[in-house]
């Protein structure tokens, strides 16, 4: 069992023009084999909150406090999150030129496992990783990131989280740029983890359509910075007819 | 000694001769040397008690005393020194390496010189050539611990197909001066690889022409300069052939408040260059703040009907972005800089296409950088 406890969280970007407050008293908590939705309209921090929660340095925590199972998640560094469990797919993932995929995964699985895997099990665990995933093997020798479509960009994250196996996975709108058939795909391989592992997700998106495959337990509105409703799957309906516009007000209060 | 015309460019050398005295001692001012430390290399501008560059003798090696050699009469006048140390180099140097690789001959297995020099400052004259057909990878290593001024002339022949890897990894007390000019022959290929990791002092200075219709020449690098390194590359391709093909790619990683690069892209196409396609690119990746890094593509077009030109020059910060990515999946701070250098010079150092010379290679880049840590983690799961 583990669980990510988010308190009273306040954050603020960092820029050339100086801090600009956007995060602005988060309270949410993770656990193990459950599925929070997070959802909420453009701007309203959500990746913000994602990014605070890796450790992203353009990022300053001003109030409030992460913990993932009572250790201080703020106290570590990015790479220290990671290898205390924590997962974040990007909703833009960076682009590293000259360093394949299958040196990456390698890379960052003996990372994160404190020891490198044996090559012949590890070359099996990534091509049914990868099978599972639809993706193509001749993808592992590209380089990360560099010329992928959008679609597969989320693969590829969906990829890392399968084989490096968080705790609790945060997924930044893993939805958008998915067609269909992708879309399913990829939600097949969230949920296949999260039986799998039993680990704990926390699913940002913008739109109600990934919540078809993906089941949340709990649907938080977040706007203004902030968790402004919080309910069950059905919330996600009433979105899905209403928009976010009622919770305009909630969010300036 | 002979003394070519310079011909009518902006780009092209000043002055080509052998003779020292045609050559002014520079000063610093002059746009060839304006950005060099000249004042480090007052000796490798007078001459004195010098020896000179020898290697070990093999199949295709030879050493043969200078006086004694016919070809120090210039089979071509356009390719002569273009500056004075590598005309006192030229001039002085009593022994010439020549790595000859005879015609219609394919090599499979790499030829390499080992170049060494006895005294302080040693002459180094280098002749390479790859008869009509041949085809042939040479590796000069200069590990050399003293310092060198040299010439190294490169002929290929028709069709002939030449890799030239020149690996400066000495001490970093050592300073290497050095000219080395290309004739590309009708039809060849030149593939010259600069990999530049050790002295104090690199210059290189690489002319390449050709002698004939549809060459190729591609002239890589790859530096990497720290502490207080000086590592200057000046390229001077002449399209004076019509279809012909030239494409440059420097790369260099700079650390440390001292380091100073300079990559110098000189392209000239000749009216009569017809065409030809020419591309030139240096990229510069500063680890941190301080190091210098100067950077000047010159493009100068003498037709407009080639089939294409451009050139592409960058210097640019190390990408936070792409360490939080990559240490957002568990890999250390230390270690994602170094997999993101690595990944920066993969373009140049796949053109290596030996695989045991590329690991070579990549193992004293990654020396270096400092990466043998995991790499050995990951190699020791594998045996
Ligand atoms: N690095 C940054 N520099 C400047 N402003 C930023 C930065 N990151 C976020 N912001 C600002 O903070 C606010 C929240 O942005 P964030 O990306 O967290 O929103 P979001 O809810 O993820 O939006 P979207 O639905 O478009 O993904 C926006 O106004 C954005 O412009
Ligand atoms: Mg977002």
């Amino acid at each position: 069992m583990s669980t990510l406890q988010i308190t009273d969280l306040h954050a603020s970007v960092v820029t050339d023009a100086g801090e600009t407050p956007i995060l602005k008293g988060v309270d949410l908590t993770v656990e193990s084999g459950r599925t929070q939705a997070v959802m909420g309209p453009n701007g309203s921090g959500k990746s913000t909150l994602a990014y605070v929660i890796a450790g992203h340095p353009k990022y300053t925590v001003t109030q409030g406090s992460i913990t993932l199972d009572g250790e201080d998640v703020l106290d570590m560094s990015v790479d220290e999150r990671a290898r205390a469990g924590l997962f974040l797919a990007m909703q833009y993932p960076i682009e590293v030129p000259g360093v394949s995929v299958s040196n990456f995964l390698r890379t960052s699985a003996t990372s994160i496992r404190g020891e490198a895997p044996k090559l012949r099990t590890w070359i099996g665990e990534v091509k049914e990783a990868m099978a599972g995933l639809q993706m193509d093997g001749a993808f592992a020798e590209r380089n990360v990131n560099e010329g992928f479509s959008g679609g597969e960009k989320k693969r590829h994250e969906i990829l890392q989280m399968s084989l490096l196996k968080p705790k609790i996975a945060i997924l930044d709108e893993t939805d958008s740029g998915l067609d269909v058939d992708a879309l399913r795909v990829v939600s097949e391989g969230v949920n296949r983890f999260q039986e799998d592992s039993g680990a704990g997700v926390l699913l940002i998106t913008h739109y109600t359509r990934i919540l078809r495959y993906i089941t949340p337990d709990v649907v938080n509105v977040f706007a203004g910075g902030r968790i402004v409703e919080t309910g069950g799957p059905e919330l996600a309906e009433v979105l899905e007819a209403d928009g976010y516009e009622r919770f305009a007000d909630l969010a300036k209060a | 000694m002979s003394t070519a015309q310079a011909p009518p460019s902006d780009l092209a050398p000043r002055v080509l001769s052998n003779d020292p005295d045609d050559h002014e001692t520079p000063h610093g001012r002059e746009e060839e040397w304006r950005f060099t430390p000249v004042a480090k290399l007052g000796d490798f501008f007078e001459s004195g008690q010098r020896g000179s560059v020898t290697a070990t003798e093999s199949e295709f090696v030879t050493m043969t005393p200078a006086e004694a050699d016919p070809s120090t009469v210039e089979k071509d006048a356009h390719w002569v020194a273009s500056d004075l140390p590598s005309a006192l180099a030229r001039t002085n140097a009593t022994s010439i390496v020549s790595i000859s690789i005879p015609a219609e001959r394919e090599v499979d297995d790499i030829v390499v010189v080992d170049l060494t020099g006895s005294e302080k400052l040693n002459y180094g004259r280098i002749e390479i050539s790859a008869g009509a057909f041949a085809k042939a990878t040479v590796v000069l290593r200069l590990d050399m611990t003293t310092d060198v001024s040299g010439i190294v002339v490169t002929d290929v022949a028709d069709q002939a197909d030449l890799t030239v890897l020149a690996l400066y990894d000495g001490p970093r007390t050592s300073r290497h001066v050095w000219q080395w000019a290309t004739t590309v022959g009708r039809d060849a290929s030149f593939l010259g690889l600069a990999i530049a990791l050790g002295g104090s002092i690199i210059r290189l200075q690489q002319n390449v022409r050709y002698a004939g219709p549809g060459g190729s020449a591609e002239l890589l690098g790859a530096f990497l300069a720290s502490d207080e390194q000086f590592q200057e590359f000046r390229i001077f391709v002449d399209h004076n052939e019509p279809h012909c093909v030239s494409n440059v790619v420097f790369k260099g990683a700079l650390s440390g408040a001292q380091a100073h690069t300079v990559w110098i892209g000189d392209v000239r196409v000749r009216r009569e260059a017809v065409g030809i396609e020419t591309y030139e690119l240096n990229r510069n990746l500063l680890l941190n703040d301080g190091p210098r890094a100067d950077s000047v593509p010159n493009l100068e077009l003498e037709t407009g009907d080639v089939v294409s030109a451009g050139h592409a020059s960058a210097t640019g910060r190390f990408d936070d972005e792409q360490l939080f990515y990559l240490q957002s999946r568990g890999i250390t701070e230390e270690l994602a800089r170094q997999l993101v250098v690595r990944g920066f010079f993969v373009e140049v150092l796949d053109k290596v296409t030996d695989a045991d010379l590329r690991r070579d290679v990549i193992r004293r880049i990654e020396e270096r950088i400092g990466m043998d840590a995991i790499e050995q983690q990951l190699t020791d799961v594998d045996a």
